[in-house]
């Protein structure tokens, strides 16, 4: 049995940390602990714990424990489960594409753009396509931003346009060249069925069929969004989770710089 | 007089009633000249026109549009139909099919005689308003055989993305506790200038509000419900381009809940200010004869603006909605007001300051089936924090007696909620209301405490605003961004080319006829 305030399982296992394969942590060293939770489409008993613990090793845990389940609603089980991963990884071996820029704060910015190009700079904003949700574009454009980092609004040196929601690609990238934009941000917050790649790629594509893919820069965030894959789809740079209006800004000016855009 | 609780000065609370209730007749003066294309689009459907023509245009749109065409929309399309109808003696669904199929011109007037026009019209009026009226007795005689849940109601959404498979969700999240399903529209449906047709199994975020997917969801609960012994509400989106249109949709199939707000669709989808306000008149007209709770969406507000700052326009912009409500003939019971727990997690005191709001607007709107809003805006992707935060919320909902608890998902800010994450929140509302059933009668709120200083200075920001907009109008505030920090020009916006001016022949008899009975 396996129950009880105190593990009983076997701890002859290697405790030293090796960077080269790496594993879940719980509270000792290799010990791969990871706990879980998913639904199985079956009937709640001991089927579907049975079926769970099956899953798991499948997944390639070991020991795995069902330590709650609930029936949802009939023919669907609920279930808690705790296990040990047996795989491992090698984290000296992990490369990650992120923007290269030194991240400044809204002074030190607004002090680079004066030093630097000596004039404001335009960025215009809008949540694009269908996409109906303001928040990802009002964290990093509104004046208050969002948790203590001043969004765009309020640098001196930056005249941020925020075009709000579902604003289709084209009167976007109309509005860009009407305000002289120096950069252009596209947010999105809606992901489902991977909606944002195709609006992001036509995006990029409508760009570069104006010819103005290398006379704005373009920038695209939300929490689904990685640097990764905003490279991949033809964008300068790409901004998730924990990054805030001084990670934008600070990538846009030093980009223009570093591009000679003046 | 009531007893506040807080320290209410009750006589400031009707003197900010009152300056909503000039504000509101402001812009009610305004609506009441101006008709639009989704007004008539629905007057179209009270005439009975469904369905849709070769290439899947809705009938209701085919027959407004060869009314703007000719430039006699001012006339409404009442007056037309009405003709028509003497002319060929045809009923209005067929008249509908000869303008889709080219074989009639709507536009030939043989009469502008008001009795002739009235004694045609007559039965069709008659039949719509029966359908609406039976509808809204199926519902009250549920209530009264298998009864409801207690308030607060648990509100949960389905946003599968396909009606079927919302039906999985909605029957599974009933049997679960839920007292209202909200059937989430796809993005970008609220600016599309007609209704979809039939039964849907696609969209994003969501699959679209079409009378079919109306009917088939009420049906699913119906059936939950009486499995359940308990009714189970059904809300949709009477919001958008088409706010009416839902609206008459959702009176014709059942529905019970609807999101309804008079501003939200120019702040949040930039929808022109005059369409909307023309448009939320008609579509309130309706959900209050219909029996339809609306719900306003305050909340919104929040996601753009402080939660600390903004409290006053969130009460403000209630206090609106109220008489804007009032003015449509829609009852206070009926009045699902918004407002939300959205302030910044690390706050210090936060919890009181939300708890102060939360009875304040308890006691401002006593009739009312208040909406209560989860946090979204602070909900980080960290389920464990957001469970908890999730339960914080669910304390001042059960403590400051709230209507519609609009329950929210640990998982918010990362996916559409799984079955799963919808059973942890509502065990976590049914856990805290269960617990703390009484705690509202048993706790009181300290002399000049923080609770008490909260509202006082919230009520008081909120009569300066009141008088600010009293003196520029309500156009002129939203055009200098005084909701949500959103601006909005009194011209812009989408939808505008959809209004226009009440001609000399123009009617809508279900105005009146609405507004009078029950």
């Amino acid at each position: 049995m396996s129950e009880g305030l105190y593990s009983m399982e076997a701890k002859d296992f290697d405790k030293t940390l090796d960077l080269s394969k790496i594993k879940p942590y719980g509270d000792t060293m290799n010990d791969g602990k990871v706990q879980l939770s998913f639904t199985l489409p079956v009937p709640c008993g001991a089927e579907a714990v049975e079926a769970a613990k099956q899953l798991m090793r499948k997944m390639g845990f070991d020991n795995p424990s069902v330590v709650f389940y609930q029936e949802l609603t009939p023919g669907f089980t609920f279930l808690n489960c705790y296990g040990s991963c047996t795989h491992t990884v090698d984290y000296t071996n992990i490369y990650v594409p992120k923007v290269e820029s030194n991240t400044m704060d809204m002074y030190e910015t607004d002090e680079y753009i004066k030093e630097n190009i000596g004039r404001k700079i335009v960025v215009v904003g809008a949540s694009t396509g269908t996409d109906a949700h303001t928040v990802g574009i009002d964290a990093i454009m509104n004046m208050k931003g969002y948790a203590g980092h001043y969004g765009l609004e309020r640098y001196e040196m930056i005249e941020a346009y925020n075009l709000g929601s579902q604003v289709p690609n084209e009167e976007f990238i109309a509005k860009g060249i009407e305000l002289h934009a120096d950069a252009l941000l596209v947010s999105q917050t809606v992901t489902q069925k991977d909606v944002h790649i195709q609006n992001m790629t036509n995006f990029i594509e409508l760009m570069e069929a104006e010819g103005l893919r290398d006379k704005m820069i373009c920038c695209c965030g939300g929490a689904r969004i990685t640097h990764e894959l905003a490279k991949e789809l033809g964008f300068d740079a790409g901004f998730g989770m924990n990054t805030y209006a001084d990670d934008v800004a600070s990538f846009i000016v030093q980009e223009m710089v570093k591009r000679g855009m003046k | 007089m009531q007893k506040s609780k807080l320290g209410l000065d009750f006589q400031k609370v009707e003197y900010a009633r009152g300056l909503a209730k000039g504000i509101a007749q402001d812009v009610q003066s305004f609506v009441e000249q101006y008709t639009t294309v989704a007004v008539e689009r629905t007057l179209c459907r009270l005439m009975g026109i469904d369905g849709v023509d070769d290439n899947d245009v809705p009938l209701p749109n085919v027959v407004v549009e060869a009314l703007k065409d000719k430039g006699v929309l001012s006339e409404g399309a009442l007056f037309f139909i009405a003709n028509a109808m003497i002319q060929t003696g045809l009923k209005p669904q067929q008249i509908a099919e000869k303008v889709a199929a080219d074989e009639i011109d709507i536009t030939k007037v043989v009469t502008t005689d008001p009795k002739a026009i009235a004694d045609v019209l007559q039965p069709v009026i008659d039949e719509s308003m029966a359908r609406i009226r039976a509808r809204r007795a199926r519902r009250e005689h549920y209530l009264d055989t298998i009864g409801e849940g207690p308030k607060p109601y648990l509100y949960i959404i389905v946003a599968t993305g396909n009606i079927y498979e919302d039906v999985v969700q909605a029957q599974a999240g009933a049997r679960q506790g839920a007292d209202v399903i909200a059937v989430i529209r796809t993005t970008g449906q609220s600016l599309l200038d007609y209704v979809p047709y039939g039964a849907t199994t696609e969209g994003f975020g969501g699959t679209f509000a079409t009378q079919e997917n109306f009917r088939i969801m009420r049906k699913a609960l119906d059936e939950v419900g009486e499995e359940q012994g308990r009714y189970i509400r059904l809300c949709n989106y009477c919001s958008g381009l088409c706010m009416p249109e839902i609206a008459i949709m959702g009176a014709f199939e059942g529905l019970d809940v609807m999101l309804n707000d008079a501003l939200y669709g120019i702040l949040f989808r930039d929808i022109n200010m005059q369409r909307t306000l023309i448009d939320q008149y008609m579509s309130r007209v309706i959900n209050g004869f219909a029996g339809v709770i609306i719900n306003t969406g305050e909340d919104n507000y929040l996601t753009t603006a402080d939660a600390v700052e903004a409290a006053h326009t969130v009460l403000a912009s209630d206090l609106i909605n109220e008489q804007l409500a009032l003015m449509a003939g829609l009852p206070e019971e009926q009045m699902g007001l918004g407002h939300a727990f959205e302030m910044d997690p690390m706050l210090e005191n936060g919890f009181l300051l939300e708890l102060a709001q939360a009875q304040m607007t308890r006691e401002i709107f006593p009739k009312a089936t208040l909406k209560y809003m989860p946090p979204t805006k602070f909900m980080t992707g960290n389920i464990f924090r957001g469970h908890i935060q999730d339960a914080l919320f669910n304390m001042i909902g059960i403590w400051t007696h709230q209507g519609i608890q609009l329950l929210g998902m640990p998982t918010e800010a990362i996916h559409t909620p799984f079955m799963s994450d919808r059973y942890l929140s509502i065990e976590n509302a049914k856990y805290i209301f269960n617990n703390m059933r009484s705690i509202g009668d048993e706790m009181e709120f300290k002399e000049d405490g923080i609770c008490r200083n909260r509202v006082k200075e919230v009520l008081g920001n909120t009569i300066k605003l009141l008088e600010d907009i009293t003196k520029e109008g309500l156009f002129t505030a939203l055009e200098k961004g005084i909701f949500g920090d959103v601006k909005r020009p009194k011209n812009g916006g989408k939808g505008l080319a959809g209004v226009t001016m009440k001609g000399a022949n123009y009617l809508n008899p279900f105005i009146e006829l609405m507004k009078g009975k029950r």
